[in-house]
């Protein structure tokens, strides 16, 4: 069992409200820094010194917040309405099982049984207004204020592993967080590491563009995970899944946020090559990462991006591939022990 | 087997019109059962006592099959019909129907100035050739059944009623090769399967078997953006798990099972999302029984070119002789 | 065990409708002590009886007898399909039951192993592509059983060693308590019964009682009525009762056609209830001076009472139970307060059974009361 995994992706930290999470990475990345510090956003900031060998100021983001919804009124019968911290597919959310609250409430998402929907209704997707959240109490009361207007909630799904693939919530980016207190638990790298901690990713990148402008990195990595469509298809649509579960971490050549340093994309998968480490190219397009605010907060840096594959991501029940996670960490750590300034030259 | 599956096949009963039918099919099963009957409903039923220690079985096979029913003669002399069970207008522009008396009568429908719909039923008529209303042969409540003349390509066997007279076919091959059996074996060629398996329903509340087992053919999953289902035509006989209607008795799916593996008769488990049979009303008549069924794989079910596999209705006599002939213990 | 202890176990155990088998075990285990005899029948109903002390009918060896009927069974899935997908391995999947579609993305679900074979069972989640990945006719709809699939996770090889086209899936959610007595998990429908019959079972346990009392888990409730129809058949009682859930008030359930949580039993006016019996079931609460809800329902159908009704030549029946929200998803919420006073309230009603109870019920239907 990967407890790391296990404790991270149980914890709680919807955008906005990541304390717990901070706590948490900052108790278990403490005897492994020389500094760390919490900017004024939330984000956690840790330095690691170096041997000095190599004249580069790195960064390594992982963001700690996670999607989730928001309390938003109470109805009369006693349940939430609520709000999205993120984005969702409203189809993930029914008769989901919640955390409310810093006392972690347990509540369900409730909405119209079927049976009492008409003809129409059940063809169409139950839109998020419709839907409630349900801790059990029977009026305005909030459960006797155990809930109030303003909470935040968050998935109540315990880690699991089935075989070679682990069950959970939050993996966007508590594994990313994971592989990089890995990464700090390691002896020291040729150049002094800065690891970021980021919060409100999922609500615009908005911590990474502050930590970003406080680290003035010439080099960042970051970590992140990327949904996987590797799924089954009607058999007349000819469509190629972007990533696939268990070829390895995706790295990134262009999003909608960014487009990838290339002398990094090629010393990335030249690095997985050297070390037998599996990789896989992400399919180009949509989504977006802390890149985007990375690359153009404080002057430009070069940035690379390597996202764990989950399926199911913003969703109550996420998956990903152990073997997946072994090898982004290991290509990380190869990555950063190899990186020289002649990574960025530029040829011709 | 193919003379009796031609016989079967080409003949006319519609459902509640059986009678040619059970003609049929009572001298092919009466020299190996110990007594027959026919109920008030029609079922043709034949029971072969058991050498002891055995439970009550009721296997099942629908003797009807779809048909159409005259409403109305116009002035012009066509027949005007609605369906007897499960009639699909794509199947019938200027196809050929029989009736009972042997007359044959021709399908079109209204003329279509939009050729992407198609009509429902009641813009459909059968031309009999008569010349109007008052000549026409044919009164308004008779029923007819396609016709058309079964082709044997390679393996596979292809027409009108299939669904079930390879059914009943299975019934009576196994019957002539049973022999001796524990069991008290109730072989029901049943009626009105088409319009909701009223026949079997009647028989099997006179019977309450313990074990219901009935015989029908089941769709399959092999055809150019057809359905999805897991059944193959010539993969052989299709183990009901579940139907629309019903869920297999799952000791009697896991003693089927075990029965085809022991022989080495090579099967697939079905479940059909659309249909039911005679299991259905079998499983729920009076104190109710164990109830599951061995489908034929069959394209095409419902129209004029009903296709099974040999192969599979072989191994499906094989795999109910099988089940018989031991002790079932659920 | 405590209601919420006797819950957890019995929403926890699978037993989706024609697979029921895991679930007849535990009730058993639960029922055993309870009860004189006890047996399973060939379809998997769980019959279980006690004999009361009453006068055996004149020229029968029977008494007269109380059937209790809560079915057992709960919507679930089955595979239909084993996909290879570029190696992976994924499940196709049909209804057992009425399963509300809408609420299955995203679900965690335990696939039984082939043969019924324990040490096979699969957990998976189920997923669905994206609908950029969907024909344009399926897009911003609820994914239907033909865009979802269970995945276990697994390469597709390994996952035909373990599972058949035709097992059975079930769906994984622990129970979960919540504020003010309340529950929610999968199965409360109909589990939630069978608990409260089990405590009607607990009241009866050491008093007397004239009639007999049969109480059934009944199989594939949410099929077919299958059970209760063959056991009523089988069984001949005198007047039988459905115990099943019924629609509680909550975020789109309006007022007018639901009932309130935490507000006592549900006794159901309905074609296929007996007036006398209602009026019985009422009675009974009077004394306990316990707080009921009517509901009034205009056709008949929706509970193993439909089936029992018709059976033979006919019997009297009533429909008892508690207001549930979510029916039919994985959160199906209730109280468990509710859960007791409808056992309590249905020993009380068995406990007055008497000689002359058929007869007043006949009479019932003369008068103009």
């Amino acid at each position: 069992m990967n407890e790391l995994l296990k404790q991270l992706s149980e914890a709680v930290g919807v955008s906005g409200q990541e304390t717990d999470v901070r706590l948490m990475i900052k108790d278990l990345i403490a005897p492994h820094v020389d500094e760390w510090q919490v900017d004024p956003m939330g984000n956690l900031i840790a330095i690691k010194k170096g041997t000095g060998a190599v004249d580069l100021r790195v960064m390594v983001d992982a963001h700690m917040d996670e999607v989730g919804l928001m309390v938003t009124a109470v109805e009369t019968n006693g349940t939430f309405k609520f709000a999205p911290v993120g984005g969702f597919d409203d189809r993930a959310l029914l008769g989901k099982v919640v955390q409310v609250g810093s006392k972690r409430v347990p509540g369900v998402i409730g909405c119209q049984p079927i049976h009492l929907a008409t003809t129409s209704e059940r063809q169409k997707i139950v839109p998020r207004s419709s839907m409630r959240i349900d801790i059990g109490s029977a009026d305005k009361d909030g459960g006797k204020g155990k809930v109030a207007v303003g909470d935040r909630a968050a998935f109540l799904t315990p880690y699991e592993e089935l075989g070679r693939v682990a069950l959970g919530k939050a993996f966007d980016d508590r594994a990313g967080c994971a592989i990089l207190i890995e990464l700090l638990r390691q002896p020291p790298y040729p150049f002094d590491l800065v690891a970021t901690f980021t919060v409100q990713e999922e609500v615009g990148l908005r911590g990474a563009q502050a930590a970003a402008f406080r680290v003035q990195p010439d080099v960042a990595f970051i970590l992140d995970c990327t949904p996987a469509y590797d799924l089954p298809v009607p058999p007349h649509v000819d469509e190629s899944p972007n990533v696939h579960l268990g070829r390895g971490p995706a790295v990134y050549v262009m999003d909608r946020s960014s487009i990838q340093d290339p002398r990094l994309v090629s010393y990335l998968l030249r690095t997985a090559a050297e070390n037998d480490l599996r990789v896989q190219v992400r399919r180009p397009g949509g989504g977006g990462t802390n890149t985007g605010s990375i690359q153009r907060t404080a002057g430009g840096s070069a940035v690379a991006t390597v996202s764990l594959p989950g399926r199911y991501l913003h969703a109550p029940c996420s998956m990903i591939d152990l073997d997946d996670y072994d090898h982004m960490r290991r290509l990380l750590e190869a990555a950063l022990r190899g990186l020289t300034p002649a990574v960025l030259n530029r040829e011709s | 087997m193919n003379d009796l599956i031609k016989k079967l096949v080409e003949a006319y009963g519609p459902s509640g019109f059986e009678d040619q039918m059970r003609a049929l099919i009572r001298p092919e099963i009466e020299p190996y059962v110990d007594e027959i009957r026919v109920d008030p409903m029609g079922n043709l039923i034949g029971y072969k006592k058991g050498t002891g220690g055995g439970l009550k079985v009721m296997i099942a096979a629908h003797m009807d099959e779809i048909g159409l029913m005259v409403t109305h003669i116009t002035r012009e002399g066509f027949l005007r019909f609605t369906s007897i069970g499960g009639v699909n207008p794509q199947t019938l522009l200027g196809n050929r129907v029989q009736f009972a008396d042997g007359i044959t009568g021709v399908v079109y429908s209204d003329r279509n100035t939009n050729r992407s719909t198609v009509f429902g039923l009641e813009k459909h008529y059968i031309d009999v050739g008569a010349a109007d209303r008052e000549s026409c042969p044919v009164p308004v409540g008779a029923a007819a059944g396609f016709a058309r003349e079964m082709l044997v390509q390679g393996e596979r066997l292809i027409s009108k009623a299939m669904d079930d007279r390879i059914g009943c076919v299975v019934a009576i091959e196994t019957l002539k090769k049973l022999g001796d059996s524990p069991h008290e074996l109730y072989f029901v060629f049943s009626v009105q399967e088409e319009v909701g398996v009223r026949g079997a329903q009647a028989a099997a509340n006179a019977i309450h078997p313990d074990v219901g087992i009935a015989l029908d053919v089941t769709l399959t999953g092999d055809m150019h953006e057809g359905v999805e289902m897991a059944v193959r035509l010539g993969d052989g006989p299709a183990i009901k798990a579940k139907d629309s209607g019903m869920i297999a008795h799952t000791g009697l799916v896991q003693l089927m099972k075990k029965r085809a593996e022991e022989t080495g008769i090579p099967y697939q488990i079905e479940v059909l999302t659309g249909g039911s049979t005679d299991a259905r009303a079998m499983q729920i008549a009076g104190p109710g029984c164990a109830a599951g069924c061995l489908s034929i794989p069959c394209r095409y079910v419902h129209s004029q070119s009903e296709t099974v596999d040999r192969r599979d209705v072989e191994g499906c006599v094989a795999l109910l002789t099988e089940i018989l002939r031991h002790p079932i213990d659920l | 065990m405590n209601t919420f202890e006797l819950l957890q176990t019995l929403t926890e155990t699978p037993g989706p409708s024609g697979f029921e088998r895991d679930i007849a075990a535990v009730i058993e285990k639960i029922w055993q002590p309870l009860v004189d005899e006890i047996r399973t029948d060939r379809l998997g109903n769980l019959i279980a009886i006690k004999k009361g002390s009453g006068r055996r009918r004149s020229g029968e060896d029977l008494r007269p007898r109380i059937l209790l009927a809560a079915h057992m069974d709960e919507i679930g899935l089955m595979v239909s399909r084993i996909i290879d997908f570029h190696g992976q391995g994924f499940l196709r999947v049909v209804n057992l039951g009425g399963v509300d579609i809408r609420h299955l993305y995203g679900q965690r679900v335990v696939v039984h192993g082939r043969d019924g074979d324990v040490s096979r069972n699969l957990k998976g989640i189920i997923g669905a592509p994206p609908d950029s990945y969907l024909p344009v006719s399926r897009r911003d709809k609820p994914f239907d059983l033909e865009s979802l699939v269970v995945d276990p996770g697994m390469a597709y090889d390994e996952l035909i060693r373990l599972v058949s086209v035709g097992d059975a899936v079930t769906f994984h959610q622990p129970l979960l308590a919540l504020e003010n007595n309340r529950v929610a998990g999968k199965a409360l429908d109909n589990r939630c019964s069978v608990a409260a019959l089990t405590v009607c079972l607990e009241v009866l346990k050491d008093r007397t009682h004239a009639w007999d009392v049969v109480a059934i888990a009944t199989c594939q409730e949410e099929t077919r009525l299958l059970g209760a129809a063959t056991t009523a058949f089988e069984l001949r009682p005198d007047i039988a009762i459905a115990l099943d859930v019924t629609f509680g008030n909550g975020p789109g359930a309006s007022d007018e056609r639901t009932l309130k949580l935490d507000e006592g039993p549900v006794i159901s006016f309905s074609p296929d209830t007996h007036p006398g019996i209602c009026q019985g079931l009422k009675a009974a609460a009077e004394r306990l001076e316990m707080s009921v809800q009517s509901e009034f329902v205009n056709t008949p159908g929706g509970t193993d009472a439909y089936a029992m009704q018709v059976a033979r030549d006919g019997v009297p029946t009533g429909i008892i139970g508690v207001a549930l929200r979510y029916m039919h998803t994985m959160v199906e919420s209730i109280n468990l307060k509710d859960v007791e006073r409808t056992g309590r309230l249905l020993g009380e009603y068995i406990l007055h059974l008497d000689g002359q109870t058929l007869s007043g019920l006949a009479e019932g239907l003369m008068s103009e009361k």
